[in-house]
């Protein structure tokens, strides 16, 4: 003990305090630089406007129109509510787009793997011309050069005349849609029952196959049990859905459901381009699983749609999720690239419309990073939580 | 199909008698064996046939006849350059001199690793002065930068061996501020080099500045970024995980929206107003700075403990071995990975356009809204998205080549 006394490290040279001092003195410089932008940013403010930070806009009414909307919205609804439409346009075009994308994506990452020569160079071609494009440049070109040089509303196209008419202009797409009606509650009782039963009958078929070794088209009867009641359902009950065709009314298309050029426009883009990606990470995990298990599968006498939806899919899967995800998170991010066609997405409500008409840059940004920040938090949260069980079952 | 027979090998020799089966193979064998191999295949083969067909026969009628070039030849300056002022415009010749011979220098210096692309990669000018687009003037300078290159090429042969890549370094880290100080200018307007606002810098020209200076300038702070985040002190990793996680959680556009509005109010009042042009381009560095930092990051995680062992075994304080063992070989790892974040980022540079600076895109936007132009909008963007495909196409090869030959993934027992 007494030796150790002597050669105790005197404190400036003690390795313990000297990190203890160096994060000190780092997270002071940090705090020191913030604050002083900060204390710069309230002066300019204070000269500038003479209006300090507050978020009390928010309550304000909006006082313009939005084209473009899931839920009811006029002018004279809070901005608030104008960040919610913006909000609900921006997963619309997400979910989609992701969906589409990983169907794409699947797709041509598969013809990508294609023993024939033609198949497989025709998905190199669109993996390399599409990743190398950037994909504002995409959208814009659909919107500006495709989209808005198609015909007029009174010449619109027309696709599948008398039975369900679909009429594109340059105004955007025009289909019928139904309206529900008084018996549209006994009609949703029925819906619901029918997800009830198709889950069942999946459950069911499930534990079957893992009885028997023989696993059965699991998704397949989910959907056909579920389509099947829908239908029955729907001639039962007398009419739950009032349908209304689009018809030409003066310059515009009335009744019926409209999905707007912008919105088909970013999902075109963003979609051909988040698919190029997707094929990539698809041809990835499927040459990730061992040929062994093919060659294996083969001599047990699979046939090959069995071994592409038994053995090489469910292990392929595994390498293919976690970009799959990250992939999505940036799909999300990019429909922020609806500003440049006018697509009102969160991002062009708040960083566009709301920024400019009230003029609170700070706010609107301060909000606009806050809410990407949560939905690639949650995104990367289900990405780790995916990832830890993936590891956890081998 | 029968088996194709099995070549009759020697037991004896050591040699294996070449595989000659596939490539003595006659077309009608290739044919057979990639396109018709079965009934399905065939039918794929008909249809892709089929598709092709009239993809081409659309695409050929439509650059050949229907689309009208006019509005690409008589704009090409400004796609080029944007509004830089026309008796200006030596300065941005001079400036790719300047850059023919940083590359010339680079070539000379990392020949051994380049091979034969030192030849694909000093020929560019003289392919690009073949070109029917250029014009009389634009095709002597780049003959002029043709010899700027082969004049640095030679005399960088005169340094000694050692010293070669320490002077590449160095002027290739110097070239970026040269240039802009270059373009900017610095005297009064019957000075020699007058000034030059960047609200006037434009086009392509634009659209790669950015992009380089979005990598170079981030790199530092990339590096500082990830050893931040690696450090064993709580707060200093913490602090820098905040900033990665952040700033890649968000769109590019909000950073862009950010450094656009909300740089000016974070400066003090007395300092003069900052151009766009450079808020954009601290917006780029910021943003890609933490994307750089997870670059680094794979790259140090690559490196083995063995090596951070030895060079505490031989004294080196932490920062030194940092400094001459460590950096050095993440950043060579890291080098493919980087040019194509650069490629990403010449692509992402087109979202400048929506914060109303003229690059590329911006440009051809601005051109659309021009009357004399309407109506020319798949030819502009067309052109537009050719030229990204080629830069970001060639780039890609290049990097791929530098991948193979710089080793990366086979230096430590075979592990990537």
């Amino acid at each position: 003990m007494a030796y150790a006394e002597q050669t105790s490290t005197p404190l400036y040279r003690d390795e313990r305090f000297l990190r203890f001092i160096n994060q000190v003195v780092v997270v002071a410089l940090v705090a020191g630089v913030l604050f002083f932008l900060y204390s710069n940013m309230v002066t300019a403010l204070r000269t500038q406007k003479e209006v300090p930070i507050s978020y009390d806009f928010l309550q304000d009414t909006a006082g313009f129109n939005l084209g473009e909307s899931t839920i009811a919205f006029t002018r004279t609804d809070p901005i608030h509510r104008a960040m919610l439409v913006g909000l609900l346009n921006t997963f619309k075009v997400s979910i989609a787009g992701i969906v589409l994308a990983t169907l794409l994506g699947t797709f041509i990452g598969i013809m990508r793997l294609s023993t024939n020569f033609l198949v497989s160079k025709m998905a190199l071609v669109y993996i390399n011309v599409f990743r190398n494009i950037p994909p504002l440049l995409l959208l814009i070109f659909w919107y500006r050069a495709i989209f808005l040089k198609l015909p007029r509303v009174q010449e619109a196209i027309v696709l599948f005349d008398p039975v369900f008419p679909v009429y594109i202009a340059n105004r955007g797409l025009f289909f019928p849609w139904g309206t529900p009606t008084e018996s549209w509650y006994i009609y949703r009782w029925i819906l619901l029952g029918g997800f009830a039963l198709a889950l069942l009958v999946a459950y069911l078929l499930r534990q079957h196959g893992k009885r028997t070794g023989r696993m059965p088209l699991v998704t397949f009867w989910f959907v056909v049990t579920g389509l099947v009641v829908a239908v029955l359902g729907f001639m039962i009950v007398p009419d739950p859905l009032e349908f209304t065709k689009p018809a030409l009314k003066g310059f515009n298309f009335r009744g019926g459901a409209t999905v707007s050029l912008e919105f088909w426009a970013l999902l075109f883009g963003l979609v051909i381009y988040t698919a190029a990606y997707i094929a990539e990470a698809v041809r990835a995990g499927i040459l990730s699983v061992d040929r062994g298990q093919r060659e294996a599968a083969r001599a047990l006498g699979y046939s090959s749609f069995n071994i592409m939806r038994l053995i090489i899919l469910p292990q392929a899967i595994r390498v293919v999720v976690p970009p799959l995800i990250s992939y999505a998170i940036g799909f999300t991010k990019n429909t922020s690239l609806g500003l440049a066609i006018g697509y009102t997405d969160f991002f062009a409500i708040t960083g566009g419309l709301i920024l400019n008409n009230t003029g609170r840059a700070v706010e609107t940004l301060t909000i606009i990073l806050l809410v990407y920040l949560t939905i690639s938090l949650i995104a990367s949260l289900i990405l780790n939580m995916y990832n830890r069980r993936i590891t956890l079952s081998h | 199909m029968a088996l194709p027979t099995a070549p009759v090998t020697d037991p004896q020799t050591k040699v294996l008698p070449p595989d000659r089966e596939g490539k003595t193979a006659t077309a009608a064998q290739w044919i057979k064996e990639n396109l018709f191999r079965s009934l399905f295949d065939s039918v794929l083969t008909i249809i892709a046939v089929l598709f092709l067909f009239f993809a081409l026969r659309l695409a050929l009628d439509w650059v050949f006849n229907l689309a009208q070039w006019d509005v690409i030849t008589e704009n090409i300056n400004i796609l080029m350059k944007g509004s830089y002022p026309g008796e200006q415009v030596w300065r941005i010749w001079l400036g790719l001199y300047l850059l023919g011979a940083i590359v010339g220098i680079n070539l000379r210096a990392w020949n051994r690793e380049l091979k034969r692309s030192t030849v694909a990669i000093a020929a560019i000018p003289l392919i690009l002065a073949l070109l029917p687009l250029a014009s009389e003037s634009a095709r002597l300078n780049l003959i002029i930068i043709q010899g700027t290159i082969a004049a640095a090429y030679l005399l960088t042969s005169i340094v000694a061996d050692q010293r070669r890549r320490q002077i590449a370094s160095i002027t290739s880290i110097l070239y970026i501020p040269a240039l802009i100080v270059l373009l900017e200018g610095f005297t009064d307007e019957n000075g020699i080099m007058p000034l030059v606002k960047s609200d006037l810098w434009g086009g392509l020209l634009l659209s790669v500045l950015l992009a380089a200076v979005g990598i170079i300038f981030s790199l530092p702070l990339g590096i500082i970024l990830a050893l931040g985040r690696r450090s064993k002190q709580p707060a200093i990793s913490a602090l820098c995980i905040t900033y990665i996680e952040v700033v890649r959680g968000v769109p590019l556009i909000s950073i862009l929206f950010m450094g656009n509005i909300m740089l000016q109010l974070f400066m003090p009042q007395s300092l003069p107003p900052i151009d766009r042009v450079i808020r954009v381009m601290v917006a780029i560095t910021l943003f890609t700075a933490a994307y750089m930092a997870e670059i680094v990051r794979g790259g140090l995680q690559a490196i083995p403990k063995g090596q951070y062992d030895a060079a505490y075994a031989l004294g080196y304080s932490s920062l030194k071995s940092m400094r001459i063992i460590i950096l050095p070989q993440a950043l060579r790892i890291v080098i493919p990975v980087i040019v194509s974040q650069f490629i990403g980022l010449l692509l992402d540079t087109t979202l400048v356009a929506l914060v109303g600076l003229f690059d590329l895109l911006g440009i051809g936007q601005a051109i659309l809204s021009n009357p004399n132009w309407l109506g020319r909008s798949q030819e502009v963007y067309v052109f537009i998205g050719l030229i990204y495909w080629i830069l970001a196409t060639g780039m890609a090869f290049a990097s791929q080549r530098l991948e193979k030959t710089l080793g990366v993934g086979r230096n430590y027992d075979g592990a990537q």
